[in-house]
């Protein structure tokens, strides 16, 4: 057993190899924690057993984890590069949350995957949820008001200073969904195209340089960004808003907050991000 | 993967393949130099010390080595946060080396994962929790029982692979969560089947029946007797210390006797061991000296006219000095409950006074079996014997553990002296608890330890500090 379960205050810790989940739960807390811990322990396991597949990303995987990164990453896959990886954050945020859920009887509950969050709420049920522009810096620029009548019950966070490589340039790109492993897949696409292609400030190496088994493989990822004008922000920010506006569009997410150089551009359909 | 600098970690499943000065996706673990270090911190009691929490002292005594760890400048790495690599089939997540009085020494330093453990709590209080060998509860589930008292206490025997697996789910899972709560210094309450409600805490008075328990008796009823005789006579006729163990009569008493004193013709119920020491006057309960009575003179079946007196004075008093009456007897020798006078209060007062503060104490219990021994050495049986010579130290979290004797490393320690927040739990169900294993480096060697895994303690405590290693997570994971 390498899986660590610690209890924080009311919360609960949960760390496993790479994956590192805070899970709060109102309601029958304490049973879901213990549902969450039981189903907790073998998630790794079963993404292991199938990692060169889901790197891949060419042929659908089996675990039920694993079919959720593979589900959805798909809406996106005809037109760009991107594996299930994009998702596993979120994908193991959800699972956790799903044996929470079914084991009790709960009013709210999150499972927060290092940003990337998976949501519960019963009828009538809300959750203020803090946003920042910086993972590396963390400083609240926003807040959202998540109600259960609204589908909301995921958010992801994507960017290059984040733990993840990033082939783009944004800080933070934010995205509200209606399934966290979603939320995750968009975050990712939405965050690499907000870009200054070829752009002479910014640091970019291949993937494997990095990781060698990463499933960026030779592709460049960010490593530094320069000094970049208002103009060449702007610029970068608008082509991310086109993706997220497409996303939008496709009806695969709900609302995504951009961030690059203290800027930020909002996309939602309807307004749910507030400002701190 | 031709770079030679390149490190596989074996840490996870994941299995990162780490570059040089970077981090696996876990930001856990890092290459450095061609070296897999870890980069997230240990709990180092130099560390906790600064936090200003509670730890244990390493005194050294002699110049001799004495199994401490590290001497200079009291850094003593701890097994908290350590990590396991259970089922240990690879060395144990830290074999730390260091010079003590010019000795190489070696601490294994792990957490182990214990089915096999639980609690043994002493309580200090003469109330009846319920009778010896009923269930204790928690949340309605069996997670334990009364076991034998002792001196001025109540014992009760927790957790265990009984409760712990072999019982049904929920058993299972509110036994290893009273236990984890406990272990962490937490209050938990319980109920014993036919008996008491009681909220334990390790270091804490026991709250029993929604009261607090401020005192430990001072002694049974006949030694109350042997330590007050002489502050009590000659302003008092009799006393009765009410005790459910023994209770004492002064006038019979060998203490009295000595004194002088005379017979009152006092009749007790009960059955009389030795002069003046009564066994067995009421039944066990929550009155008087942790009996069932709630007015001393239940136990008092009458006076002998031969030898008593109208005008009589008998004091009644517990052995905590909590509870006391004072009575004088009538023209018909029944007793008449009056003012308790000035003198005599005082030697009430110093009864009270002489009581230790009740606690609960908690000590836990866990063996450290078969596949634990193998994270520290290739063969298991050598670890086990040299605990048993004393070659090996055992400390738990840093705190000194006293280890059972005969098979197997069966170890007990006090749960306040471990740093804050030691234990965890794992839903098997079992508890992580920290287990350090310290001896001499030769010795290490002989008895087939993972010597090429032992890394000097300076290292350890760098790596220790936080550092910002940049990290390559999602595609890696």
């Amino acid at each position: 057993m390498r899986a660590r379960i610690r209890h924080i205050d009311r919360r609960l810790h949960l760390q496993d190899g790479p994956i590192d989940l805070i899970v709060e739960a109102f309601g029958e807390a304490e049973i879901a924690y213990q549902a969450a811990a039981e189903r907790f322990v073998t998630i790794l396991d079963e993404l292991c057993a199938e990692l060169p597949l889901l790197r891949a990303g060419v042929l659908p995987p089996e675990g039920i984890v694993a079919r959720r990164m593979w589900d959805a990453v798909q809406p996106f896959a005809r037109d760009i590069f991107i594996t299930p990886m994009a998702a596993v954050a979120g994908a193991v945020a959800e699972e956790v949350l799903r044996a929470m859920s079914a084991a009790a009887s709960l009013q709210r509950a999150y499972v927060n995957n290092g940003g990337d969050i998976a949501i519960f709420l019963a009828p009538g049920e809300s959750l203020r949820i803090g946003m920042v522009d910086r993972p590396d810096t963390p400083s609240m620029f926003g807040s959202l008001f998540l109600t259960a009548d609204q589908p909301v019950r995921g958010i992801a966070t994507s960017g290059w200073r984040g733990r993840s490589f990033s082939l783009g340039i944004a800080d933070a790109v934010t995205v509200l969904a209606d399934t966290a492993s979603m939320a995750d897949a968009a975050a990712t696409i939405i965050a690499n195209a907000v870009d200054l292609p070829g752009h002479a400030a910014i640091g970019r190496r291949p993937a494997r340089d990095l990781a060698p088994d990463n499933d960026l493989g030779a592709r460049l990822v960010t490593v530094a960004v320069g000094d970049l004008s208002a103009e060449e922000i702007d610029r970068a920010l608008m082509r991310g808003c086109r993706m997220a506006e497409r996303c939008l569009e496709r009806g695969l997410i709900r609302a995504a907050a951009l961030h690059l150089g203290g800027q930020t551009r909002q996309v939602e359909s309807v307004p749910q991000i507030q400002a701190a | 993967m031709a770079d030679p600098d390149l490190v596989r970690c074996d840490a996870c499943p994941v299995t990162c393949y780490i570059k040089p000065g970077r981090a696996g996706a876990c930001d856990r673990y890092a290459n450095e130099d061609g070296k897999l270090v870890r980069v997230d911190p240990l709990v180092v009691l130099e560390h906790t010390i600064e936090a200003g929490e509670k730890v244990v002292p390493f005194l050294g005594r002699n110049t001799e080595w004495n199994g401490e760890i590290v001497k200079s400048p009291s850094t003593f790495v701890t097994a908290i946060g350590a990590g396991t690599t259970y089922p240990d089939y690879k060395p144990a997540p830290f074999i730390v080396s260091s010079k003590v009085d010019g000795v190489d020494t070696v601490t294994v330093v792990t957490e182990g994962i214990f089915s096999y453990c639980g609690v043994k709590v002493k309580i200090d209080t003469d109330r009846h929790l319920g009778p010896e060998r009923n269930l204790v509860r928690v949340e309605g589930e069996p997670v334990g029982h009364v076991t034998t008292g002792e001196y001025g206490s109540q014992m009760l025997s927790l957790g265990g692979v009984n409760h712990l697996t072999h019982g049904g789910k929920k058993e299972g899972r509110v036994t290893c969560d009273a236990l984890l709560r406990l272990c962490n210094g937490e209050a938990v309450e319980m109920v014993v089947d036919e008996g008491a409600t009681a909220i334990i805490q390790a270091g804490k008075p026991p709250i029993i029946n929604g009261k607090m328990e401020e005192r430990m008796r001072v002694g049974c009823g006949s030694a109350t007797i042997g330590m007050f005789a002489k502050q009590w006579y000659g302003k008092v006729d009799e006393v009765v210390v009410v005790d459910d163990h023994i209770t004492g009569v002064l006038s019979e008493h060998q203490a009295g006797k000595v004194l002088g004193a005379e017979d009152t013709g006092i009749k007790i119920r009960g059955r009389k061991s030795t002069p003046g020491r009564y066994f067995h006057v009421a039944e066990p309960g929550f009155g008087w000296g942790g009996t069932n009575v709630m007015d001393p003179l239940e136990i008092v079946t009458g006076f002998d006219p031969k030898h008593a007196k109208p005008g009589l004075r008998m004091l009644m008093v517990s052995t905590t000095g909590e509870q006391h009456a004072y009575y004088e007897l009538d023209e018909n020798l029944r007793p008449v409950e009056k003012e308790l006078p000035a003198n005599l209060r005082e030697s009430v007062d110093r009864i009270a006074e002489n009581c230790e503060p009740a606690l609960s104490t908690v000590l836990f219990m866990a063996g450290a079996g078969g596949s634990l021994r193998a994270g520290v050495t290739e063969n298991p049986v050598r670890l086990t014997r040299s605990v048993r010579q004393a070659i090996t130290r055992v400390t738990a979290g840093g705190a000194p553990v006293y280890v059972w004797p005969g098979g197997g490393i069966t170890y007990m320690v006090d749960v306040t002296l471990l740093p804050e927040r030691a234990f965890g739990y794992v839903p098997t169900p079992a508890l992580v608890a920290p287990i350090e294993f310290t001896l001499k480096l030769e010795d290490y060697a002989a008895l087939g330890g993972h010597v090429d895994h032992v890394r000097p303690v300076d290292e350890v405590l760098k790596d220790s500090a936080l550092r910002q290693v940049r990290a390559a997570s999602k595609g890696a994971a």
